[in-house]
């Protein structure tokens, strides 16, 4: 093979590869991304029905209920508005009343069925979005997120 | 006075960096003798003065000193040994400290092992690793000083996070700093070329044992932390796609292509500037990983509580490490004396293919890490990118890699026959389509991607098999195979256990991947419930204390056809100190799959439990995998190629030599 075509040999495959993997990332990205809201933004954007979507806010304090069958029911609030969420399984061992929480799955008429609730690590984590979304609706009291200072 | 004495060690260390990084590389580029020979010992002495830093905060962490505010905050006195030693670097400030002792670490290795080393090289690497360590030495003493006092101590600390005291856990940080600051051996290697201007042969012999033993680490490292995420948080499963998993995969997938390439390097003398290209890369990662799990950026199974001051910090640090690095590439890069291209297919064609589709998977993984941050940075709406997406887009990537994985080194150097490699594979392809259509016609209900990664698994283990077998003439009467085995390098097993680890991970990743049995119920005691054929007998739930937490331990029976198979006692503990409560979920282990069972809350009276029951398939093959891989690399370090030093003078005749042995 001459120098010229074997180079453009390398850059063929590395082409088709890469080309492929592009193809592969945006038809996942149209898929599989998945939103976040907060129990306001359902209330005032277009509500996904269908898609996946991530909710955060607080557990509301008392809200919490078990339905038997391992089913668990609990409120998730921000200042204005909340959303009735219904999840099937063992919570996280960090899954509190009055804490933040970050649920995944979908709209079923006005309950959410989560098939996922996030753990974290630690105690005084408040995940970004959840404390981003408390902010703007004027409910965050200033939870302590570094924890690192506390004493 | 251990706080005061530690921190002062510190910060002679960080003084000792600063001399380490400017005289030993002025030196070199100015031909001082004295100013070169500077960079041993300053090395050395900077590991001296870290390891005492760290050893006293060992010590304050023994002691229970409460008068120091990282103890309180992690540590307790009823707390056993192990966990108060681990929690030395279970926070933020004591893990940076435990990187920058891996890094003075790394150092003072280069001092005393790298005698064969040119001491021009010799001094820039250390110059580099130096000034590595002053940007973490700052981010310590400026930020994160693990030795701050706080008064008046409180009569008892806070603990550690109960989720990290297990003894997976407590090795799993150390594993995996080993393997991100190995790799920035590899990066202060590549900046000294570019420095120097030269990559060749012995360079990337050089560089090639420091590579593999941080990938060593890493390997163990990211194992050690799935399998801890599968038994002790409780959902059974084993890797989430999640931001700060991704931060230690990336520097893996591109460390691994810097094995791959280096060895290019080794015996073709070519590849040379994207070898540089890919050791900047795999460090920068790894510095990459550091910020998404400090700075708290993005949502995370993970993320720990962190301080957005420190997150700047690392961000500008990492800004300074890969845009100055990128740029000494740019202007220093095309110097490099290129060779000729080579035959696509080819021993080296391989390996670049490799190095294409790991590079192009790293960076899919990068791409959906980062993407919610893009979001987020232009004002969108906020977003995640879970599981799903990396399933579709990495899974279809690593199917050609692992086909052309058995083909690869089928292949000679310079000219590879494809079909003769080919033709020694149809045994290997025809076994592999029966496999693949066996798991098809017993268990057609799994993904499509299970059963085609069973067969894949088949094909590259068996396709392994087959380049040893060739390699000892195995099946060529009286050709000695058992002294082939005897004169095999140890450089060629580590090839042969490397592949056939990821075989058999694969194996298992597909079968807990595809065929997960999972169910969830409330329990009465004596309730049973039937998965995958074997039935689960709930029997109650009693109290036991421990060490440092109440525990409700939940008792299943299992027995398969009416035979008793195993007792399973799931726990969920209680840590009264920190109010957190952690699951111990109960395993069984089978070479065909795992038993599986984790309590929740109790649910409603008479005694009766949410519980979660799983039976996943062949999980424990991902271990075995991954203990074979790691069994690799550590034998193909132990090669006696790396021991003894490359000669520096006949540099030109060795690569003759190794020219000539590669064509055998």
């Amino acid at each position: 093979m001459k120098r010229k075509n074997k180079r453009l040999t390398f850059v063929m495959i590395a082409l088709i590869f890469v080309g492929s993997a592009v193809a592969l990332v945006l038809t996942a990205f149209e898929e599989n991304i998945v939103f976040f809201f907060s129990p306001t933004d359902l209330e005032s954007k277009k509500t996904p029905t269908k898609q996946r979507f991530r909710l955060g806010g607080l557990v509301a304090k008392a809200s919490v209920k078990k339905q038997g069958g391992g089913i668990t029911q609990f409120q998730v609030i921000d200042a204005t508005n909340s959303v009735l969420v219904r999840y099937k399984g063992i919570l996280p061992d960090l899954f509190r009343e009055g804490q933040g929480v970050v649920v995944e799955g979908r709209l079923n008429g006005s309950v959410f069925q989560a098939d996922e609730v996030l753990a974290k690590h630690d105690e005084n984590y408040m995940p970004p979005e959840v404390a981003e979304a408390l902010k703007k609706s004027g409910q965050w009291q200033g939870i302590n997120t570094t924890g690192s200072k506390a004493q | 006075m251990t706080a005061e004495l530690g921190l002062f060690a510190l910060t002679l260390a960080f003084a000792v960096a600063l001399v380490q990084s400017t005289f030993p590389i002025i030196g070199a580029t100015k031909n001082y003798i004295s100013w070169i020979t500077l960079a041993g010992p300053t090395a050395i002495t900077q590991f001296v003065l870290v390891a005492l830093a760290f050893g006293c905060l060992t010590k304050l962490y023994i002691t229970s000193d409460f008068s120091v505010l990282n103890v309180v905050q992690n540590s307790n006195t009823s707390m056993p040994l192990l966990y108060k030693v681990s929690g030395v670097w279970g926070n933020h400030e004591g893990s940076l400290l435990l990187w920058v002792l891996i890094l003075a670490l790394y150092g003072a290795a280069v001092a005393l092992f790298g005698q064969n080393l040119p001491p021009a090289l010799r001094a820039r690497v250390l110059s580099v690793q130096a000034m590595i360590a002053i940007g973490f030495y700052l981010f310590i003493l400026l930020t994160s000083n693990p030795f701050e006092r706080v008064f008046p101590p409180p009569p008892d600390g806070r603990e550690l996070n109960p989720l990290l005291q297990d003894p997976g856990l407590a090795f799993h940080p150390p594993m995996l700093y080993m393997g991100y600051v190995g790799f920035s051996m590899a990066f202060s290697f590549a900046i000294a070329a570019l420095v120097e201007g030269r990559v060749d042969a012995a360079w990337a012999r050089w560089v090639r044992p420091w590579t593999l033993a941080a990938w060593c680490f890493l390997t163990g490292g990211i194992v050690l932390g799935s399998w801890w995420a599968y038994y002790e948080l409780g959902w059974g499963g084993w890797w989430f796609w999640d931001p700060v998993e991704n931060a230690s995969f990336m520097p893996w997938l591109a460390g691994t292509a810097l094995l791959h390439s280096c060895t290019v390097v080794e015996k073709r003398d070519a590849l040379k500037s994207w070898t540089i290209l890919l050791a900047i890369i795999t460090f920068s990662l790894s510095l990459l990983g550091t910020f998404l799990v400090r700075s708290g950026v993005l949502t995370s199974v993970h993320a720990f509580a962190t301080d957005p001051e420190r997150g700047v910090f690392i961000l500008a640090l990492l800004i300074v490490v890969i845009g100055g690095s990128l740029s000494l590439f740019a202007w220093r890069g095309p110097q490099l004396k290129t060779t000729g291209l080579f035959q696509p297919i080819s021993r080296e064609g391989a390996l670049l293919f490799n190095n294409l589709c790991m590079t192009t998977a790293t960076a899919t993984v990068l791409l959906g890490t980062l993407y919610p941050l893009f979001v987020d940075a232009v004002g969108g709406d906020k977003v995640s990118v879970g599981p799903p997406f990396f399933n579709s887009v990495f899974i279809p990537l690593m199917i050609p890699m692992i086909f052309a994985m058995a083909i690869g080194p089928l292949l000679n150097w310079k000219r590879g026959d494809l079909f003769g490699a080919l033709g020694r594979l149809k045994l290997v392809g025809i076994s592999s389509l029966i496999v693949t259509g066996a798991t098809w016609a017993w268990h057609n209900d799994g993904p499509v991607f299970a059963t085609l990664a069973l067969g894949l698994s088949a094909w590259l283990g068996l396709g392994t098999l087959v380049e040893l077998a060739g390699r000892i003439k195995l099946f060529v009467p009286g050709a000695g195979s058992w002294a082939r085995v005897c004169r095999l390098t140890r450089a060629s097993w580590g090839m042969t256990l490397g592949h056939m680890g990821l075989a058999i991970s694969i194996a298992g990743m597909a079968g807990a991947g595809g065929w997960t049995q999972e169910s969830i119920q409330t329990m009465k005691p004596g309730d049973t419930i039937k998965l995958s054929g074997y039935d689960f007998t709930f029997k109650g739930v009693h109290q036991r204390k421990g060490a440092n937490f109440t525990s409700a331990v939940g008792t299943f029976v299992v027995h398969k056809n009416g035979i008793y198979v195993t007792n399973l006692s799931a726990e969920k503990r209680n840590y009264p100190v920190g109010k957190m409560q952690t699951t111990e979920a109960a395993i069984h282990t089978t070479l065909g799959g795992d038993l599986y069972a984790v309590i929740g809350d109790h649910d409603g009276n008479d005694g009766a439990y949410v519980t979660r029951l799983y039976f996943n398939p062949l999980v424990v093959w991902m271990w075995i995998g991954a203990i074979v891989m790691v069994l690799g690399g550590v034998l193909s370090l132990s090669d006696r190629r790396y021991r003894i030093g490359a000669p520096r003078q006949s540099r030109h005749g060795h690569a003759k030599e190794l020219e000539a042995k590669s064509m055998i």
